[in-house]
């Protein structure tokens, strides 16, 4: 029965598997390696990202006039407080990730549970938060006209304020004003049953020209970007003639197709990466509850060592360490 | 697990902390002050820092290498630059202290960081190199690409 098992006598000597150079479980040591793996997916990512931005680095987005809300606090333009606060709480949850493994090293169950229960919470908070960075940048706020090559063109105004002037911009529903249109929305019931187009924009160009005709104070900006790092505002003459020379369509918001703030591509990598790593959080939150109740009907206690909540926490901070990264790529570089 | 070791210093044994749990609370302290100066400086973006820090050098083939040699202060803003090394400075604690990198073996540590830094640097330079290049081509060459 036992022949087939050779005993070769070198079990537990140095070359026999009783050497352990990295002196780190399997468990914990795989997950490095996924790490590794994961990192440098992020990083293919966030590279590609440089790579369109620096294709395009005189019309890329300027991230600050983007994303500048901040809920339940409308109308006011607050650049990056409330990613701040994003970062600020994905920070936190690994502060109680790590004192929950630092706890579980300590066989202490009840304080591993309460900071498994702090982490969750917190990764709940961050992902609801970037739900809610999402639904604002697909609304938009101001509207902008599509330029026949694809450009973006700006509405807004030269206002004065504590002494400087400065370009505010104008939402094109405060000048436009929509007229009757023939053209209607084509819907599949209506004709050739597999040809059928999305909702009709607010506005077409025609309208949008004569309101900006009528607002003598109204000037188109571009997407260029000049040396002071601003975008580039046109004459009143020169703006007129882009609208009606070259728009296309009139666009609110953002999607994969376009971007009312400017290269359709931001817009891409911004729902590519940051949902990945949305979805990154996601599934830590659902591996972390695992863990949670398996804390909670002692599995680890029985095992008598908590290193299952070490690897989820490495995995944890891995997702923190990710969001540094697009923190500074997307939001403030 | 109880004999578990942690090595409390950081700062290179400038500051060295009493119990693990208190070494956590210092590197949060750490890493918001650290996120709180990228906020205040990305929002009030100081004017010399919107600049690179060096003009790149004029003439001929040791100007080339010099301006390789530079290049970060030649063609990155200061204040791009600075971002960048808080930026590594936060992934270096949060990698040291919340994942006990600095608890782990010294091969551990080069299996991993050392790979991973390798490779992200040979994709940041290609990429990023490949996309000045198009850049450029679009610029100056004769290619018209707004109609």
């Amino acid at each position: 029965m036992n022949s087939t098992a050779v005993s070769t006598g070198t079990e537990g000597t140095t070359w026999g598997g009783g050497n352990q150079p990295l002196k780190s479980s399997y468990g914990k040591m795989m997950m490095w390696f996924f790490i590794v793996s994961d990192a440098l997916t992020f990083s293919g990512f966030l590279a590609a990202y440089g790579f369109s931005r620096f294709k395009f680095i005189d019309y890329w987005p300027i991230a600050d006039e983007v994303f500048t809300h901040v809920p339940f606090l409308h109308g006011q333009e607050l650049p990056m407080i409330y990613v701040a606060f994003m970062t600020f709480i994905l920070i936190m949850s690994s502060v109680t990730m790590v004192l929950a493994v630092d706890a579980g090293h300590e066989m202490k169950k009840n304080k591993v549970i309460w900071y498994m229960f702090f982490t969750i919470i917190g990764g709940a908070i961050f992902v609801g938060s970037q739900a809610w960075e999402w639904a604002t940048f697909i609304k938009g706020d101001y509207g902008a006209v599509q330029t026949k090559g694809g450009n973006i063109l700006q509405f807004g105004t030269y206002v004065t304020n504590d002494g400087e002037e400065i370009f505010k911009r104008i939402a094109v529903e405060d000048f436009a004003v929509a007229t009757y249109t023939d053209r209607v929305q084509h819907e599949s019931k209506k004709g050739i049953w597999f040809k059928s187009e999305s909702s009709l924009p607010e506005f077409s160009v025609e309208d949008i020209y004569s309101g900006l005709e009528s607002n003598s104070s109204i000037l188109v900006r571009s997407q260029a970007i000049n040396n002071d790092g601003e975008k580039t505002v046109l004459s009143r003459e020169e703006s007129l003639n882009q609208i009606k020379k070259n728009g296309k369509r009139y666009i609110k918001g953002a999607n994969l197709e376009v971007n009312e703030y400017g290269a359709s591509l931001f817009a891409d990598f911004f729902f590519f990466i940051t949902g990945f790593h949305g979805f990154h959080v996601f599934s830590g939150v659902v591996i972390n509850i695992i863990i949670f109740f398996n804390v909670i009907i002692g599995t680890y206690e029985r095992r008598k060592n908590y290193e299952m909540v070490e690897k989820v926490g490495l995995y944890w901070h891995f997702v923190d360490l990710v969001w540094v990264f697009v923190f500074t790529f997307f939001y403030l570089v | 697990m109880a004999d578990h070791a942690h090595k409390l210093e950081i700062f290179r044994g400038l500051i060295k902390f009493k119990s693990n749990t208190q070494k956590i609370w210092g590197v949060l302290l750490l890493l918001s002050i650290i996120t709180a100066v990228e906020v205040v400086l990305g929002i009030y973006k100081p004017e010399i820092l919107m600049s690179p820090s060096m003009s790149p050098f004029e003439g001929g083939f040791g100007a080339t290498i010099l301006n390789i040699l530079f290049s970060v202060f030649i063609y990155t803003k200061s204040l791009n630059l600075i971002f960048i090394v808080l930026t590594i400075v936060k992934a270096y604690y949060i990698t040291w202290d919340f994942m006990h990198m600095r608890d782990e073996t010294k091969s551990l540590r080069r299996i991993v960081v050392w790979t991973a830094v390798f490779l992200i640097c040979y994709l940041i330079f290609i990429l990023l190199q490949e996309g000045g290049y198009i850049e450029s081509v679009y610029t100056d060459g004769f290619i018209k690409r707004d109609f």
